[in-house]
């Protein structure tokens, strides 16, 4: 029932506009240069500005999400990410701009906007005391679907969260995970066109989040368009069809994944010896492997260099090593983190305020992994084991 | 406007295309509309009551207690003007202090909508109401009608227990629904300002505390616990057109608990005290209704 709508959906789209509907943002390409006509952007934003007395959570925000794909606004704590979904959603005017969400004017008609759009926030919002059937129900009787239908909705929501079994439990017997589940289910009560998920995997464990992962690329395979907020550079790569990095309420950068790390410098393939005889050794073995401007640090007896391909990279550098008597300590495939982008684009670290958020000193430590060729798996499932 | 026309239309055949063979919401709006939203959330919020039983507990102990206090603790040293000379009368106090005891009650049972109002801001639960296609009342329509209910089983129990300690109702049936309905809509008005209060102060806590300090003193300089002619003449006055007053004056009048010898009132609004309540709660609806919404949409967008 889904698939086939979804090739219905996106096959219109790029008959209609080959260029965004068939490339996306090809190389070179970025949302900022595309149209923004209201039928092929179902959110775009225009300037947005929202302060908070000294504090501009927004300073001249522009963003478009193409129809059918998915938008990862990236940012570290205070960026503005929360204070831009909450626009969008109507749940906040700005001091000034304008946003035109689902072909309808979010300050004009901000009831119209709400009828076609889901919001699951960065807190999840659901009643603790309710269970979880009856936080869905009134969700549905909310946008009044109708009893029966809204009964069927919840059922079939629970089921596909994985959330039956707890379904007439009170929600205060929930886990974190569980909870945000929860609130996503309540965002797609009446399947709405355009999504907005704030936050979705902050404070989950890797489990949860690999979970969550999957439930939400399932909802973007079915055509959904999807504007997601992340502190997780990772998250935005493995979701994203594009990529806002915001920081003080504007935009910095914005392109795919790949074009992001093409400009922050990619990946990079990083050894450590054992012996300081090792270090010309595997020196020597990273060039032959296609590795060029290695840089060597003597003392660490470490050595890193860029690479494309990743696993493929590492595979190829440890091959060639195993044909030599190097001893090699740890070898690992570095992606950038979002403090590499940070640094790059701002010159300065994204500032880490948010102390609570256990998983963002792993994520800004950046990540090697453990020797062997079975360090790194495919790039998708490398964010399950690292933390 | 012709762009916008346009693009609705756009989204509409999109709407119909996903959601063929799926509930898809209704535009609706309208007062019926609003009326369901709010029973919606009506719904919510009596299962709230029944999974946290510790406000009902609340609301059905102390008035309990308050009873048994005055009518035992200070029962026996009050006396009431007319009462048979200097020998107080426990019994024509009990009788007299019932109705002053719902007074209080119903308005501190009001008081509950504010610090839910608040709690819930404080959870977020709003910021998933407000992104929802509802009318803005809804939530709040849904709270102070819940909270009655709240209230109907508070007045229950103050009925029982004021039966059992003596007091009676002896008119009509229809004069005795009349003395509770105008109890329960006095506090469902008062509920309307505590739901006003609760979304200005936003932590359920400090919004105790001020209501506390504001409802103490104004069911106290009233006649809700004793006569008003021992009172001295600023505070008379204030009591005398204090509406908690008149809808305790109006609650003894038509329970039939007004005591035999004594002196009429000489205030008007002691002499009409139904119609002052009734005045005072449409006044308050009036002013709050509107205030409280704009609140509601205010404080979410915070
Ligand atoms: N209600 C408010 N009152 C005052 N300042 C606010 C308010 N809401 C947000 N801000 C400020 O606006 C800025 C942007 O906040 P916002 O919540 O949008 O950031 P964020 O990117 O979502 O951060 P996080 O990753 O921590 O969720 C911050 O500096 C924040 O302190
Ligand atoms: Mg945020």
């Amino acid at each position: 029932m889904r698939a086939p709508r979804l090739e219905q959906v996106q096959g219109e789209v790029s008959a209609e506009h080959p260029a965004v509907g068939g490339a996306r943002y090809g190389p070179g390409m970025t949302p900022t240069t595309s149209p923004r006509s209201r039928e092929d952007h179902p959110v775009v934003a225009e300037g947005l500005v929202k302060r908070y007395g000294a504090v501009t959570a927004l300073d001249g925000l522009d963003l478009a999400v193409p129809r059918g794909s998915v938008l990862g606004v990236l940012g570290p704590n205070g960026a503005g990410k929360t204070t831009a979904v909450r626009v969008l959603t109507t749940l906040l005017r700005p001091d000034a701009g304008r946003a035109v969400v689902a072909g309808v004017d979010v300050l004009a008609d901000p009831a119209g906007v709400r009828r076609r759009i889901g919001v699951s926030g960065q807190y999840a919002a659901v009643d603790e005391q309710l269970t979880g059937t009856e936080n869905l129900r009134m969700v549905g009787d909310l946008y009044h679907l109708g009893r029966g239908p809204s009964r069927a909705r919840a059922r079939e929501l629970l089921e596909r969260f994985s959330l039956t079994e707890a379904a007439d439990r009170p929600v205060k017997t929930y886990s974190g995970g569980m909870r945000r589940r929860l609130d996503l289910a309540g965002a797609l009560v009446a399947e709405p066109e355009v999504l907005f998920l704030d936050e979705p995997t902050t404070g989950l464990d890797p489990r949860s989040r690999l979970g969550m992962w999957e439930v939400i690329s399932e909802l973007v395979s079915g055509g959904t368009t999807l504007l997601l907020t992340t502190q997780y550079l990772e998250e935005a790569d493995r979701l994203a069809d594009s990529i806002a990095v915001i920081d003080t309420g504007r935009v910095i950068a914005e392109g795919t994944a790949d074009q992001l790390k093409a400009q922050i410098g990619g990946e990079r393939v990083e050894l450590t010896v054992g012996r300081d005889a090792d270090v010309a050794t595997a020196r020597e073995a990273l060039h032959r492997a296609g590795a060029e401007d290695v840089s060597v640090d003597e003392r660490a007896r470490s050595l890193s260099a860029p690479v494309t391909g990743g696993t493929a990279a590492l595979v190829a550098v440890l091959g060639a090593l195993r044909e030599t008597d190097a001893e090699v300590l740890d070898a690992g495939v570095r992606r950038p983190t979002l403090d590499d982008v940070f640094l790059t684009l701002t010159g300065r670290a994204a500032e880490d305020d948010a102390p609570d958020d256990g998983g963002t000193g792993g994520e800004a430590g950046g990540e090697t992994s453990d020797a062997g060729g079975r360090g790194r798996r495919g790039r998708h499932r490398r964010e399950g084991e690292a933390r | 406007m012709s762009s916008s026309t346009s693009a609705s239309r756009t989204t509409a055949e999109a709407d119909g295309r996903r959601s063929s063979g799926r509930p898809s919401p209704s535009p609706g709006g309208g007062l019926g509309q609003a009326l369901g939203d709010g029973w919606t959330i009506a719904k919510r919020n009596l299962i709230r009551i029944k999974r946290v039983p510790d406000l009902l507990v609340g609301s059905i102990v102390s008035p309990i207690m308050f009873v048994l206090l005055f009518a035992y603790v200070f029962g026996g040293a009050i006396t009431l003007p007319g009462a048979d000379g200097s020998i107080p009368d426990p019994r024509a106090y009990r009788e007299f202090l019932i109705a002053g005891i719902f007074a209080q009650t119903v308005i501190f049972g009001a008081t509950i909508t504010g610090s839910g109002m608040a709690q819930d801001l404080k959870t977020g639960i709003i910021d998933r109401f407000r992104s929802l296609p509802m009318a803005p009342s809804a939530v709040l329509v849904g709270r102070t009608t819940a909270d009655v209910v709240n209230n109907v089983l508070t007045v229950v129990i103050m009925t029982l227990t004021g039966l059992l300690v003596g007091w009676r109702i002896t008119t009509s049936v229809g004069e005795a629904v009349l003395g509770y309905l105008v109890l329960l809509f006095f506090a469902y008005c008062v509920s309307w300002i505590m739901a006003y209060l609760g979304l200005l102060v936003r932590t359920p806590e400090v919004f105790n505390n001020v209501t506390f300090i504001v409802i103490f003193p104004l069911t106290f300089i009233a006649n809700t616990f004793v006569p008003l002619e021992t009172f001295p003449t600023v505070l008379r006055v204030f009591a005398e057109w204090n509406p908690v007053s008149s809808v305790t004056q109006a609650a003894r009048e038509l329970f039939g608990n007004l005591q035999p010898g004594a002196p009429d009132p000489t205030a008007w609004p002691l002499q009409n005290p139904v119609l002052y309540s009734v005045l005072w709660g449409v006044v308050m609806l009036v002013v709050f209704v509107p205030l409280t919404v704009r609140q509601y949409q205010r404080a979410a967008a915070r």
